[in-house]
């Protein structure tokens, strides 16, 4: 087993992982940043994301906005602390981003422009035409090879943590090109591995967003924080699941069902008007334009496809010129791989998982309650997405919090003294055995790739859109069946090289335990808030009994144990998430009141 | 439901540097429907038929440039590329050509990846600018002198079907040379002296010979083939500056 010693090991190389990596490198350039990664960091996730990233540029918008918008979205289950500072900081990050080079659209006289997106009060979404994620990804990816300090290791996939003396000490990683293991020595670690939307069937993504950070932080004690949150993207393709960005919303679209009716004016979202009116209509948050696709199908309005029911998302009377130059990515998708023009024809479109809101327990710094190990970006809970994320404030959060955990870990490396490597060593060496065990083993008879879709499938049947005790519970119960099964996983590869089918059978494993934290968390909240919506007898929101936050805590060979954390309150108390006419009425009693 | 009952044969290029000698071709009968992608046909053999086959993908949506493989001899993205397309002939994949073959579909892309980091691909600031002074301003005519450029995803089908870089292997190419003209047009960039050293060299872009196949494959319409070509006229000016200026001219 190789050994390499960092000061300050970095497991992801999506946008929160490279804006840590840079973070270090230019607060202390002596310190040497491992960087890992299970993919060339261009490949993360990140890539994918469209729309754009918030923060407050428009002189008649103002943090309090931005602040408001967060909370109100995340139904009053955000940590206010930390949305105070996140909002205080976007614009600067994005801003640091546009001197790296990021190709944000412009105004005619050249200033970074902002785009509407959903729930947000004023125009506030930074955008680079509808690839935001991608150039965002590029920049940092390009950017960070400026640093000297930061030692990629791409292609490399992390396995575990190691701990000693009560505090993480690094990670070991397979080379995936050699089969090899290796040993990196870190005075801190921060994970940034993304979400884990693909513990679900329909989802919008990638490949690689498996929860595998979440799971490493959670085995060694670290509790997931929220994970019955779960975001469904309202417009996503029927079948695979991809995206067709909130942007096309933002820019005007409709939505409409088998009738042609702009069906959200009747779900408190109205009134609907011709053109697209901040936190109305189309403008909604994500959680209530899903919800309402849902009452649609069950008032039998919505359209029967190949691949489930759908509704029309309508952009027709925006014309070809305006899609290219918006929404150039979008319309090339619509045309290969539904073989519709948007211009000329609507797109069916039906929710998908989108987006994990819960994540690795960390503080407003990104630390975690194990010393030593930070975590930033999709897998980490730092608290400012509550019950609901929304759109644009996840991009914003990789470049604010991945720089906090940068400056965080660099600190603390610099603070601890240098691991005993003799013991770390061994420590590697049982994680190698037990890595190896899984392909090395014989006469396994369940198939990965079974053993998958049937989770995904539970995880869609009981954690859904809506929710009921009687369908999580079989879901919970489905889940320890697959864990047993997994037992009796078959890896028919045995090879060292590219052997992925390996891979998949860990990462599978990963995301059982990502699947049972969100599965029993849902199951014992027993309110509806944001994103967690049930239909048994607890269909409102019950601040006396759960405005806090859930904390699933790993128990070996058992369900977690769940227990419960307070929500930081600052200065706006919980109220009515309203939006439509409703939400602008209830905003100006609010006014009134305070005047 | 007999749509679901037709099936497409895939013939796969397998290789496994631990136990063949040479790459060799292995066919499967994949369930056939007609939204079905190549990747989506090449999942189902790992899937059900044979779980060794290896091959990259992420997104399965044209852009983190993971799955480019050959498709009946053309460099293609597997995810944005459809079965219906072949159905009923039988359909052809094989890895990326140019590269060596790490295993089954998977290139090793070290050599790009050296190549991209050695054009300096950042913003080497005109004038510095502190973030209390906000943006660099840029029109949206001087966005445009370069975003086209910077759409460039990695994927390196250019390569694949530069018969330049078939022949050597040290030529810069297509896509990191794009993405060194990508940094030169940018308005707030003034790193051009120093790049251009790199282009102007032995395998800057006189190594093309303009074939332009590069440009037809590109799946993000970068045109790669004009960005080199407008280097060389950039390289040529440079050369010709050379003599008039001792130091090398680029101003
Ligand atoms: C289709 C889509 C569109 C979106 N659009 C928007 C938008 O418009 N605005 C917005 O704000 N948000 C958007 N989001 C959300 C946002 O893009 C993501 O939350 C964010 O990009 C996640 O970034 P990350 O750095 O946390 O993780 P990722 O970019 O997913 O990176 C994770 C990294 O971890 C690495 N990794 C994971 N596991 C391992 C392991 N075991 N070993 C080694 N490395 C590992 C991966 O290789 C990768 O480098 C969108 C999301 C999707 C899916
Ligand atoms: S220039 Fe086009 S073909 Fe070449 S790597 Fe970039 S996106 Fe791919
Ligand atoms: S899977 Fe990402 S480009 Fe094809």
């Amino acid at each position: 087993m190789e050994i390499f010693k960092a000061d300050v090991v970095i497991v992801g190389g999506g946008g929160a992982g490279l804006r840590a990596a840079i973070a270090v490198a230019e607060s202390d350039p002596a310190l040497r940043i491992a960087l890992v990664s299970k993919v060339y960091p261009m490949r993360s996730h990140t890539v994918a994301a469209e729309g754009g990233a918030a923060g407050v540029k428009l002189p008649s918008d103002s943090l309090d906005y931005h602040f408001s918008d967060t909370v109100g979205g995340g139904d009053w289950l955000c940590e206010q602390d930390v949305v105070e500072y996140f909002v205080a900081r976007c614009s600067a990050e994005l801003t640091q981003l546009e001197h790296w080079g990021c190709p944000w659209s412009r105004t005619a006289d050249g200033q970074v422009n902002v785009r509407a997106f959903g729930g947000m009060k004023i125009e506030r979404t930074w955008f680079a035409a509808d690839k935001t994620g991608f150039h965002m990804l590029h920049t940092l990816f390009q950017t960070s090879i400026k640093y000297p300090s930061i030692k990629r290791f791409d292609e490399h996939f992390c396995v575990d943590l190691v701990v000693e003396e009560g505090r993480a000490q690094g990670v070991v990683t397979i080379e995936i090109a050699s089969g090899e293991f290796t040993l990196i020595e870190a005075g801190s670690v921060i994970i940034a591995t993304g979400g884990a939307g693909r513990v679900f069937r329909e989802n919008t993504n990638g490949g690689v967003v498996t929860g595998d950070g979440m799971a490493l932080a959670y085995r060694h004690g670290v509790p997931l924080r929220d994970m019955e949150f779960v975001q469904y993207h309202p417009t996503c393709m029927p079948g695979t699941g991809l995206l067709f960005t909130e942007a096309c919303r933002g820019e005007g679209g409709f939505l409409v069902n088998k009738d042609g009716y702009r069906y959200l004016q009747d779900y408190g979202l109205g009134p609907a008007e011709p053109t697209p009116r901040n936190k109305a209509m189309e403008l909604g948050p994500r959680d209530r334009l899903s919800q309402a696709f849902w009452y649609e199908q069950q008032k039998g309005r919505t359209i029967e496809g190949p691949h489930g029911s759908v509704v029309y998302l309508d952009l027709r009377h925006l014309g070809e010129a305006k899609l290219r130059e918006r929404l150039p990515q979008i319309y090339e998708l619509a045309e290969q791989y539904l073989g519709v023009d948007p211009a000329k024809a609507p797109i069916p479109v039906r929710p998908a998982v989108h987006y994990t809101m819960g994540g690795i327990l960390v503080d407003g710094l990104c630390s975690s309650p194990l010393p030593g190990l930070y975590a930033a970006g999709e897998c980490s809970s730092v608290g400012i997405h509550g019950a609901n994320r929304l759109g644009s404030n996840s991009l914003s959060e990789l470049l604010v919090f991945g720089k906090v955990a940068g400056e965080e870990a660099a600190r603390f490396a610099k603070s601890v003294a240098p691991g005993n490597t003799a013991s770390l060593h061994k420590q590697a060496q049982a994680v190698e055995q037990r890595v190896l065990g899984l392909k090395t083993k014989t006469g396994g008879s369940e198939r990965i790739a079974t053993l998958r879709k049937e989770m995904a499938q539970t995880m869609e049947d009981g954690c859904g859109i809506y929710r009921l005790a009687e369908t999580m519970q079989k879901t919970c119960d489905k889940l320890d069946e697959l864990k047993a099964r997994f037992r009796n996983v078959n890896v028919e590869d045995k090879s060292s090289v590219w052997n992925t089918e390996w891979l998949l059978a860990i990462e599978l494993e990963y995301q059982l335990d990502v699947a049972q934290s969100m599965a029993h968390s849902a199951l014992q909240r027993r309110e509806s808030r944001g994103a967690h919506q049930r239909l048994d007898g607890f269909e409102q929101r019950d601040d006396a009994n759960f405005l806090k936050h859930s904390q699933a805590h790993y128990v070996a060979d058992g369900p977690p144990r769940i227990d419960y954390g307070p929500v930081k309150i600052t200065k706006s108390p919980p109220g009515t998430r309203a939006y439509g006419a409703a939400g602008e009425k209830a905003e100006r009693e609010r006014k009134a009141s305070h005047a | 439901m007999p749509e679901q009952q037709k099936t497409i044969e895939i013939e796969v290029l397998r290789y496994n540097p631990e136990t063949d000698q040479v790459p060799y071709a292995q066919v499967f009968a994949v369930p056939f429907t007609d939204d079905m992608s190549v990747l989506q046909g090449v999942q189902y053999i790992k899937d059900y038929l044979d779980g060794s086959l290896s091959f990259r993908w992420s997104c399965r949506m044209a852009i983190c440039g993971s799955c480019g493989m050959m498709i009946n001899g053309e460099p293609s993205l597997s995810c944005q590329t459809f079965l219906r397309d072949y159905y009923p002939e039988r359909v052809r994949v094989e890895a990326l050509a140019h590269f060596p073959i790490e295993r089954d579909l998977v290139i090793n892309m070290e050599g790009f990846i050296e190549k991209l980091e050695s054009i300096q691909p950042y913003i080497i600031p005109k004038e510095a600018r502190t973030l209390a002074q906000g943006e660099y301003l840029q029109t949206p005519a001087q966005l445009n002198a370069y975003e086209q450029f910077s759409s460039c995803i990695n994927c390196l089908l250019c390569y694949a079907a530069c018969p330049q870089f078939g022949l050597n292997k040290d030529f810069v190419g297509p896509a990191a040379l794009t993405l060194l003209h990508r940094y030169n047009m940018d308005s707030r960039d003034g790193g051009q002296a120093e790049r251009m050293q790199l282009v102007n060299a032995e395998e800057g872009v006189f190594n093309c010979t303009a074939v332009g196949y590069c440009s037809e494959v590109c799946p993000k319409h970068v045109d790669p083939a004009n960005a080199v070509n407008l280097n060389k006229t950039n390289s040529a000016m440079d050369y010709f500056l050379r003599f008039l200026a001792p130091k090398g001219g680029t101003k």
